[in-house]
């Protein structure tokens, strides 16, 4: 595989935002080319990540293209999934040698709606979503089953673990071969698996598809002196570490569609900073950790 | 880079509801026909990449988290793709990267909608600030581009009523499609209701439920279709100056899918072409941003009989977007069908002696292209 690093990352501050995802986007689309010390013309390949039922309109990543410079017409694409997915589409498409630096961006605007409701229209549609089981029920299910197995304690869940409302974006330019030539955190692994969703047929407590995912990336080779875990509901870091073996982590819930790529966003920073040698980030997507991607930087 | 192969080739029957199935059976019934064709089981797929346009189209969000079971994807990578119309082909092109790049040996991919579940007219009408609205639906926002491209290129004002026409009898010939009009004429469809003036109700796509799929492979099995060449081209929707009839992003994929196969004269070169027609009318102006035809000339093969099939370059001789439209599929469906002639596996719509092939998708406000030139020679 061909080491493709980071050389930039920016996110909008927390909070609920009084902009569009236009406005958030231009902020960080361009502080991250800025800090790549790269031109827009030598990005050859733009992807994004987000989702139309989270801003409550179908097409809301057309408008965000106004930010993504794309005058003259760009190579671009975009995943309905977290940032994090996105940059793995770009990191595939590095892998090709076909192109040498990629834009990834992702915007999530959770304040334009009831969350804890949209997230219900994940589930089967002809079964499940109909008894409306809002976000917070599925997770306190598997908050349960922890509690149940013993591996958590009523003291764990402090009852008010709403999911954010939270509006972000965020934006990161990786690069490979000679534009990656000033590279300090680069990418060592990075995969992500799924599992079946029926909330019924899985062992809510432990997470194998990031297991298998960590595996994939690399994760188990040497430990790690970072890590970075998107955890929707607090619990998830008990699963998540578990998973990953590790003692302690940073974790963040939101904003949904980012969340994800903003900790590999943050690993990387913490390498930059020469606050870590060698980092993990991990992303998740749907009811009760269904989907999880894991990525693995290391710093030269 | 290592060669893609189109190694399975799988769609669905489809029909304005296909109350028969559910969103998993939907999907399932395409991606079980493409391993059938690849002769590959669930086992052997190392990933899955599924494309569809927007979510409230069915209103389930992130639909591939619930269907992942059915699509054999548990302890798999599964990506799921939107980008508007074009979704069907950028899908294929995402899957074919992940070949290309030597990520995983056999992907399958995956488009679909179940437009029955919903009401997609409704959906294709959002208010954006800032922005005219698509006022009821695509051809709303399509119709004024048609309008002028009649007025530039002078066409006669029956050239849309052709293409119609030539779409729905091509479609007689293709089993899976949905429309089937026996009868048509140019007199019917000139008579039919104007939609969206000038768009008439025979102009246009129907609302279709359906699903596409395809193996894309790095050792296929049999006598595969390859791609000699894969692109996407994207601008913004609305900006002073923008030519949003022939848009510069469909010239530069075209160019650039041009320039991976190798083809200087892509009129010549190519033995057939699928090219995402929603209205009648995109025939012509497609042809000329393809290069297919000289700019404000699109219109004359149209006329000539030179698109049909039989002709020097038949145009969707699946019978096309008009008439078969699950939307998020449709795109695919092009990509599909360009690999199916050149596979010699079209039956009674196949092009004698196809070779060379495009698969063409486009969307959002006509900024959205993905492109694909598929051949029978390993490149």
């Amino acid at each position: 595989m061909r080491d493709v690093a980071v050389l930039s990352f920016a996110e909008t501050p927390g909070g609920i935002r009084d902009a569009d995802e236009t406005e958030m986007l231009f902020e960080v689309i361009g502080a991250a080319i800025a800090d790549s010390g790269l031109t827009r013309r030598q990005i050859g390949f733009t992807v994004s990540g987000s989702c139309d039922f989270v801003v409550g309109r179908p097409f809301s990543f057309v408008t965000a293209l106004d930010a993504a410079g794309a005058w003259p017409p760009i190579a671009e694409s975009h995943v309905e999934m977290d940032g994090a997915w996105a940059l793995h589409e770009a990191w595939v498409h590095l892998q090709t040698g076909e192109v040498d630096a990629a834009l990834i961006y992702a915007f999530g605007r959770s304040s334009l709606g009831p969350l804890r409701d949209v997230l219900t229209l994940q589930l089967d549609p002809y079964l499940v979503a109909p008894l409306r089981p809002d976000a917070l029920a599925v997770a306190r299910l598997q908050a349960r089953a922890l509690i149940d197995a013993g591996r958590a304690g009523e003291a764990d869940f402090p009852g008010d673990d709403e999911p954010l409302a939270e509006d972000g974006a965020a934006a990161m330019v990786i690069a490979a071969g000679e534009l990656a030539a000033r590279g300090r955190a680069w990418i060592r692994g990075i995969d992500h698996r799924i599992e079946a969703q029926s909330l019924g047929a899985r062992d809510l407590t432990r997470s194998p598809s990031t297991k298998q995912a960590a595996a994939r990336a690399g994760a188990f080779a040497r430990p790690v002196d970072h890590a970075e875990l998107h955890t929707p509901f607090r619990h998830q870091g008990i699963i998540l570490r578990e998973a990953l073996g590790l003692e302690t982590a940073h974790t963040a819930a939101a904003p949904i569609m980012v969340a994800g790529l903003a900790r590999v966003g943050h690993a990387a920073r913490a390498i930059l900073d020469g606050r870590a040698g060698r980092a993990l980030a991990h992303a998740t997507s749907g009811p009760c950790l269904q989907q999880n991607l894991v990525c693995v930087l290391e710093a030269a | 880079m290592r060669p893609v192969a189109i190694a399975g080739i799988g769609q669905t029957r489809h029909a304005a509801k296909r109350e028969d199935v559910s969103m998993p059976g939907l999907v399932r019934e395409a991606a079980l026909r493409a391993l059938e064709d690849a002769g590959l089981d669930w086992d052997d797929i190392d990933a899955v990449v599924l494309g569809k346009a927007p979510d409230t189209f069915e209103g389930v969000m992130m639909p591939e988290l619930y269907l992942a079971d059915a699509l054999g994807a548990a302890g798999k990578p599964i990506l799921r793709v939107h980008t508007a119309g074009s979704v069907g082909g950028s899908t294929a092109v995402v899957a074919a990267q992940l070949v290309r790049a030597g990520v995983h040996d056999r992907v399958l991919t995956v488009a679909f909608e179940k437009q029955s579940e919903s009401e997609a007219m409704w959906a294709l009408s959002p208010r954006y600030p800032f922005l005219p609205p698509l006022l009821a639906g695509a051809g709303g926002y399509f119709a004024p581009l048609v309008r002028a491209y009649m007025q530039r290129s002078g066409a006669p004002d029956d050239v849309g009523l052709r293409v119609a026409v030539k779409d729905r009898r091509h479609a007689l010939r293709n089993p899976y499609a949905h429309l089937r009009l026996p009868d048509i004429t140019v007199e019917q469809v000139r008579a039919s209701p104007m939609l969206w003036d000038p768009i008439r109700y025979l102009e246009t796509c129907p609302s279709s439920d359906g699903a596409c799929a395809m193996v894309l492979a790095a050792e296929p099995r049999g006598a595969p279709a390859w791609i000699h060449g894969a692109a996407t081209r994207s601008e913004p929707a609305i900006f002073a100056g923008r030519d949003a009839v022939d848009p510069r992003a469909g010239r530069d994929c075209a160019a650039e899918v041009y320039r991976q196969a190798g083809i200087a004269d892509p009129a010549r070169e190519l033995d057939v072409a699928e090219i995402y027609v929603p209205f009648s009318w995109f025939e012509p102006m497609w042809l000329e941003n393809l290069g297919l035809a000289p700019t404000g000339e699109g219109w004359r093969p149209v006329l000539d009989g030179a698109t049909e099939l039989g002709g020097a370059l038949p145009v969707n001789p699946s019978g096309g977007v008009l008439s078969s439209n699950p939307i998020g599929a449709s795109g695919m469906l092009r990509f599909a069908e360009a690999a199916m002639q050149v596979r010699g596996q079209a039956g009674e719509h196949q092009v004698d002696g196809a070779r060379r092939a495009m698969g063409h998708a486009y969307g959002g406000a006509s900024q959205f292209f993905a492109m694909w030139i598929v051949g029978s020679d390993r490149p």
